[in-house]
């Protein structure tokens, strides 16, 4: 089986984020990672501020959807990136820490600011390889 | 799209007749050219959007529409509450009441060659822009309360901006039935630190030249003439508008249900004009338009600023500020009978008439000015609002250029700092924090902004008035 990885996928104007893992957790801490690298590439992050987020929505889409909503707002309220993610999953309740640090403008070069998810190409879902994907369309 | 989906009624019009459960036709306004160029996901969502419940004449596309998220990007979309018509987040779009206005500076293109450097690096140096800037105003709770109901009008009495402004701004700068306690407490706090900023992305302010007059009458009446410079300012409601988006699609998916609402696309997220969650929405969404008429209203006070310092007799006098992602209250005649119905706009252009009575007096006779942003480095353009355009499309136009192609794709082809370089040799000055958001940006990632206005002008939705092009811009 593949490891865990994110990709990005075509969208008109925004950008389509994925996420795959061996387990739900793991694709939606690799779809968050998909949303920053729309931003700047996740590497050059430093994990010096953590921050903890809890979310929950009657269903996966939605629930993925909250996810990143969460991240954007912290992003926006605190001016981080999130290069790090570990997530708990425990049916409707998302609970999970986020690794990152303030927006430095010169080094980061952030590209541009997601405004928020959507649930345009929502999907979080199980392939037949047994692999998790979880994915959606953030508005840029 | 397939041309042969649609059924042509003119070289600009083509119509979608209704079909399963569509309750009125899907209607577009292009030419074949931009047709061919438009996702089949833009078939499908003028579709889907022509399902829900108390939908009024059509479900239009105008001919810079994309695949946005439930409703196409250039969708246009009036509901009657009296029809259990809906109202959706997703027809409004995150970026609630993002818009142009368009400033006159009474100089001429030479007056700002001359100190086109300096007046670069002072309008960057005020104005905010980019991830993670912020502005100088930071609100306390009862003055945030105050700017989401005040919009530009409350800018104003702050002492950002004239009060002359106002009547040059659609709904004279205060969107009324702005209801700040339904705004969360998270969009407000997302909003805290971004009053009188850009954003990022395909934000900005440029300063830019007349290039050609098309239409002499309306220029006149506008006060534009060829050579004249100009500074045009493409922004929205910032944080809080995001938030507002954010927080009404999950509501909106969780009650369209409870309200029983057959919905094709989970992402058309609605609930009905009169419940209690289309009401909040409606509220928080007002608010949100002020914020986006207070946000332009600062930045040009922050471009006043930097002009008096570069150039003090410039003198910088609104010509016209219009929202495109909005949903209004407004009066309609549908077949020879007045109604009054929630027209969402998202990527579209509200675009009056003459004689139309939400125009201020000095532009009633001629008509209102629409303001098209191109893509950094290309041109933009103003049109004037036709009469035509009433029957033809609600009176809206199209919004700009639109991406043809992702930023992933621009970001492999171009070299930020390199198109800056090459921008300048063609005498446009690019100021921006970000060299990956140049790149993103490229002005040859987006369709080509003449074919669009040229088909808003041939379709009677507006007519060109005159060209604008880039001298310096500034970017998110």
């Amino acid at each position: 089986m593949e490891s865990a990885h994110w990709e990005h996928f075509e969208h008109d104007a925004d950008v389509g984020v994925r996420g795959i893992g061996a387990t739900k957790d793991e694709a939606f801490e690799q779809a968050a990672l998909a949303m920053t690298a729309a931003i700047t590439d996740p590497a050059g992050l430093n994990p010096t501020e953590t921050v903890e987020i809890e979310c929950d929505a009657p269903d996966d889409e939605l629930l993925l959807v909250d996810w990143l909503n969460a991240l954007i707002y912290e992003m926006a309220t605190r001016r981080l990136l999130f290069g790090r993610f570990e997530v708990h999953l425990n049916g409707e309740r998302l609970t999970a820490q986020a690794w990152g640090e303030r927006v430095d403008v010169a080094r980061h070069q952030p590209a541009v600011e997601v405004k928020g998810a959507t649930l345009t190409c929502a999907r979080v879902e199980q392939n037949s390889t047994g692999q998790w994907l979880a994915q959606c369309v953030v508005d840029v | 799209m397939d041309l042969s989906l649609l059924e042509r009624k003119s070289d600009y019009e083509w119509w979608i007749p209704p079909t399963g459960e569509m309750r009125v036709p899907g209607v577009i306004y292009a030419d074949e050219a931009l047709i061919d160029g438009m996702d089949y996901k833009v078939f499908e969502q003028v579709c889907n959007v022509a399902t829900l419940p108390g939908i009024v004449k059509a479900s239009f596309a105008m001919p810079d529409a994309h695949w946005g998220y439930g409703f196409p990007i250039g969708g246009v979309a009036a509901f009657d509450a009296e029809q259990d018509g809906v109202i959706s987040a997703g027809g409004v779009g995150f970026d609630i009441s993002c818009g142009v206005r368009c400033l006159l500076t009474g100089l001429d293109r030479e007056a700002i060659e001359i100190h086109k450097r300096q007046l670069a690096d002072r309008l960057y140096a005020t104005v905010p822009a980019g991830v993670g800037s912020e502005g100088e105003i930071h609100l306390s709770d009862s003055e945030m309360d105050d700017m989401l109901r005040g919009g530009a009008r409350w800018a104003v009495e702050q002492g950002w901006g004239l009060p002359e402004d106002l009547q040059r701004i659609e709904e004279r700068g205060c969107m009324a039935g702005a209801q700040p306690e339904e705004v969360s407490d998270r969009a407000k706090e997302r909003q805290r630190r971004e009053m009188g900023t850009l954003g990022s992305g395909n934000h900005y302010l440029e300063v830019q030249y007349v290039d050609e007059i098309f239409d002499k009458h309306a220029a006149e009446a506008f006060g534009v003439r060829p050579g004249d410079a100009v500074v045009s300012i493409h922004c929205g409601s910032r944080g809080l508008g995001h938030q507002i988006g954010t927080e009404f699609l999950k509501k909106m998916a969780i009650a369209g249900k409870e309200y029983g609402l057959r919905i094709p696309d989970r992402e058309l997220a609605c609930a009905p004009i009169n419940s209690p969650v289309g009401q909040s929405y409606l509220g928080a969404m007002r608010a949100a338009i002020n914020c986006a008429l207070a946000n332009r209203e600062i930045i040009t006070h922050l471009a006043r600023q930097a002009f008096a310092e570069v150039l003090p007799e410039a003198n910088l006098v609104l010509l016209y500020d219009v929202s495109h992602n909005t949903c209004k209250v407004e009066e309609h005649e549908i077949d020879g009978r007045p109604m009054t119905l929630y027209v969402h706009r998202k990527g579209a252009t509200r675009a009056f008439g003459p004689g139309h009575p939400e125009l201020p007096e000095s532009l009633r006779a001629v008509g209102q000015p629409v303001l098209i942003g191109g893509s950094m480095g290309t041109e933009s353009y103003i049109l004037v609002g036709t009469t035509e355009a009433e029957q033809k499309s609600l009176s809206s136009s199209c919004h700009g250029a639109g991406r043809s192609m992702s930023r992933r794709q621009a970001l492999k082809q171009w070299s930020g700092r390199k198109l800056q370089d090459q921008l300048a040799e063609r005498g446009i000055i690019v100021r921006s924090p970000s060299t990956r958001g140049v790149a993103e940006e490229a002005p040859g990632a987006y369709k080509d902004v003449r074919a669009v206005v040229d088909a808003a002008d041939a379709a009677g939705l507006s007519r060109k008035v005159a060209r604008l092009k880039p001298m310096v811009c500034i970017k998110g």
